[in-house]
């Protein structure tokens, strides 16, 4: 088999508790021929224990032992299929334990958000929240599902009437791409192949549209940022002055010959060489993982950040967050936590937070200071040393930023920057 | 390649070697653990383009049962001299003689599950504080819920149920004294892409993964190989098969499929038809339904 130029799409699947999620992959992987005869095996044999009739395709997501003994999904699996046309990843999120913690964990590296509608039901609120949260990380595109339309007639007005509903509160969040796709993931319609009992529905069915969708401009290709993740220095003959700054490209695209600036520093220089993993290059694009040689020997460490002279981040140390919390132990007031960004490692102190959002009706409430699991809120937190930013908005690696619990080492929470 | 996006394969490599860099940027003593099959191999190759033109900074360490392939003895020995490496043994005889662990008996006995004590003493005495894997989600289900950085506790221990959040690159290898992490680079890669991986690369690996003929026993749905080890039962007789191994593990263990697939081609070309997961020729696999969910939490690679 000739290796393929494909791209691989990151998605994360999102839903409530009985509107078929797992149903959904399963039959994805099932119809897609990505499940082996063992697996299968497998299936079959706990199905028929369980008395189901035919093969349970749920079963497929069920993995650690208390899942499959209580039937519910605790934290995030990820599972991987293949299509002639694209490699897939899977971020499949449980439905209700720690919903908030697990989605934006599985939403902060996904191309697109499937966000499941039970047609019988229409718009619920937690349709709400997983949107909310789907625009909140920026998951440049949102495809509804709109499921179980077998127990509906397939009509038409229903998923209809469900659009509507959908875009009438989606058109006040932050989503420049959103499809609705009528599907039945337990009898297979529009999930891989078109519906015999929907011919009204012009549109693809799921996977060709998760085939065909535009992902190359997902990733900032303009603004160049590299944060320094380390320093290669070669003890050894023919490289005893070679200094290569290791690191992956966060956006946009270097040259070489390219005038660059080190940040925070202020030194310019130029780009003398770019390595990436097959040798020299170029150019190279984000989100290349490549070494870079300058023309002049500069003091340049982790955390350090080469953009192009003509285009660099905001130096800030004063940043207004939306912060997701992750941790059960809430925030304290004005604690100190170590904030990552990139490859920078500094102390920050949450100084004040503007509002909560309230996840269920997102509205906004300004009294309540208290961060628990689960809460997002807005957020000033000041560092000890600026960073090198950009709004999440232009770019999710150089606008995003973790919290950690100095006295347990924990990540606590999430935020990105506005 | 084109010019503005990865392929997929592009984009795992380029993911793999950030993962490899930051474990050398955020750890002190970190190691490659190294089985001498095709995941951990693939590791370290990664390994070498992470740090190029610098040496690998990592020592590989194995953790050796002695119930082995020779082949890949051989094949660890001739890599270790090629890379300029460090090689760490654990050797799970050790641990028996010393009384850490007792063997398993009976026909069905392996060393599979003393490796765990033999890992974990071997990283404690030599005070590693990151170990790198070659594990896959998509090789089992309770890798699938694996973490890039997966922290282990004091007692060598994974805690699926209270697993740090990973958002987006960013990685916090942050621990006590005494703890440590398990780090996968590719986590993300699948059987198929590691095979293609290795075809694009032209990596070499242990002529066992090509067809061959070999002396084997037909035991739960595979080919096991004969060894000094194998309790053959009355009813079960050794025939010469032309099989290849998916998976290498323990001789006793680690069971062949027929194939004449003989060339790298040939081998990513069955893999693409292939019916069967590959950890389905292994019995440690097999024991129950949570095998290595169980295996993984206390300590296993």
């Amino acid at each position: 088999m000739e290796i393929s130029n494909n791209q691989l799409l990151r998605f994360t699947t999102a839903g409530s508790v009985d509107d078929g999620k797992s149903t959904l992959i399963g039959r994805l992987l099932y119809d897609s021929k990505s499940i082996f005869e063992d697996q299968l095996e497998a299936i079959e044999t706990t199905s028929k224990r369980k008395g189901h009739e035919g093969i349970d395709l749920a079963l497929f997501t069920d993995g650690l032992r208390d899942e499959r003994e209580q039937g519910i999904t605790i934290d995030v699996a990820y599972r991987y299929f293949t299509t002639p046309k694209r490699k897939f990843i899977i971020a499949d999120t449980p439905g209700h334990i720690q919903y908030t913690r697990n989605m934006v964990t599985g939403a902060s590296t996904a191309n697109a958000a499937i966000i499941l509608v039970d047609a019988r039901h229409g718009v619920i609120e937690q349709t709400k929240r997983h949107t909310f949260i789907a625009s909140l990380l920026q998951i440049p595109h949102v495809i509804v599902c709109i499921n179980k339309m077998d127990l509906v007639e397939f009509k038409e007005e229903a998923f209809n009437r469900i659009v509507k509903d959908f875009e009438n509160f989606a058109s006040k969040m932050l989503i420049t791409d959103i499809r609705f796709i009528p599907i039945s993931a337990l009898l297979g319609d529009n999930v891989v192949n078109r519906s015999e009992n929907m011919s009204w529905y012009q549109g693809a069915p799921l996977l060709h549209t998760l085939e065909t969708l535009h992902i190359s401009s997902d990733l900032n290709k303009v603004d160049a940022r590299f944060p320094v993740q380390t320093v290669l220095r070669p003890q050894r003959e023919g490289y005893i002055d070679y200094r290569g700054y290791a690191g992956r490209i966060a956006g946009g695209m270097f040259r070489v010959g390219d005038e660059v600036i080190v940040l925070p520093s202020g030194f310019n220089s130029k780009i003398k060489s770019i390595n990436g993993p097959s040798g020299e290059l170029a150019e190279a694009v984000v989100p290349m993982s490549v070494s870079l040689t300058l023309e002049d020997d500069i003091d340049i460490g982790r955390g350090d950040m080469i953009v192009r002279s003509n285009n660099q981040p905001n130096p800030s140390q004063d940043l207004e967050l939306m912060l997701c919390w992750l941790n059960n132990n809430p925030a304290k007031p004005r604690a100190k936590y170590t904030i990552r960004h990139t490859s920078n490692e500094q102390k920050a102190m949450i100084k004040e937070v503007v509002y909560k959002i309230d996840i269920n009706t997102l509205g906004r409430s300004q009294d309540d200071s208290e961060m628990n699991m689960n809460d997002i809120c807005k957020v000033r937190i000041r560092t000890t040393q600026p960073l090198m930013i950009d709004s999440y908005r232009e770019n999710r690696m150089t606008g995003s930023v973790i919290l950690i619990d100095e006295n347990t080492n924990e990540t606590v929470a999430a935020g990105m920057i506005v | 390649m084109s010019k503005y996006f990865l392929n997929y394969l592009d984009e795992l490599e380029s993911e793999a070697i950030y993962v490899l860099r930051e474990v050398w940027a955020q750890f002190q003593n970190p190691v490659i653990l190294f089985s001498g099959g095709k995941d951990s191999i693939v590791v370290t190759h990664l390994a070498k383009k992470a740090f190029y033109p610098s040496r690998i900074p990592f020592a590989l360490m194995h953790v050796d049962t002695g119930h082995n392939f020779p082949e890949t003895i051989q094949f660890r020995d001739d890599l270790i001299k090629e890379l300029d490496a460090r090689l760490i043994l654990g050797l799970v005889q050790e641990s028996i003689d010393k009384g850490r662990v007792a063997e398993e008996q009976g026909k069905n006995a392996t060393r599979n599950a003393l490796q765990i004590t033999t890992l974990l003493d071997a990283i404690e005495e030599n005070k590693v504080d990151c170990a790198i894997g070659g594990g896959r989600r998509d090789e089992e289900k309770a890798r699938a819920k694996e973490r890039f950085f997966s922290h282990r506790d004091d007692f060598g221990q994974w805690d699926p149920k209270n697993q740090r959040p990973e958002l987006w690159n960013i990685f916090n290898g942050k621990h006590f004294e005494g703890e440590h992490f398990r780090v996968f680079p590719i986590s993300n890669w699948t059987e198929m892409d590691v095979w293609n991986y290795i075809l694009r690369e032209n990596i070499e690996i242990p002529s066992l993964y090509l067809a061959h003929d070999r002396e084997v026993v037909y035991r739960n749905n595979s080919w096991i190989p004969n060894s000094e080890y194998l309790i053959l039962e009355e009813s079960e007789k050794i025939v010469t098969k032309k099989i290849r191994f998916r998976t290498l593990g323990d001789i006793t263990i680690t069971g062949g499929i027929e194939s004449e697939a003989d060339t790298l081609d040939k081998i990513v070309q069955e893999v693409s038809a292939m019916r069967k997961t590959e950890r389905g020729d292994r019995t440690d696999d097999k024991r129950s339904e949570t095998a290595m969910e169980d295996r993984k939490k206390q300590g296993y690679f």
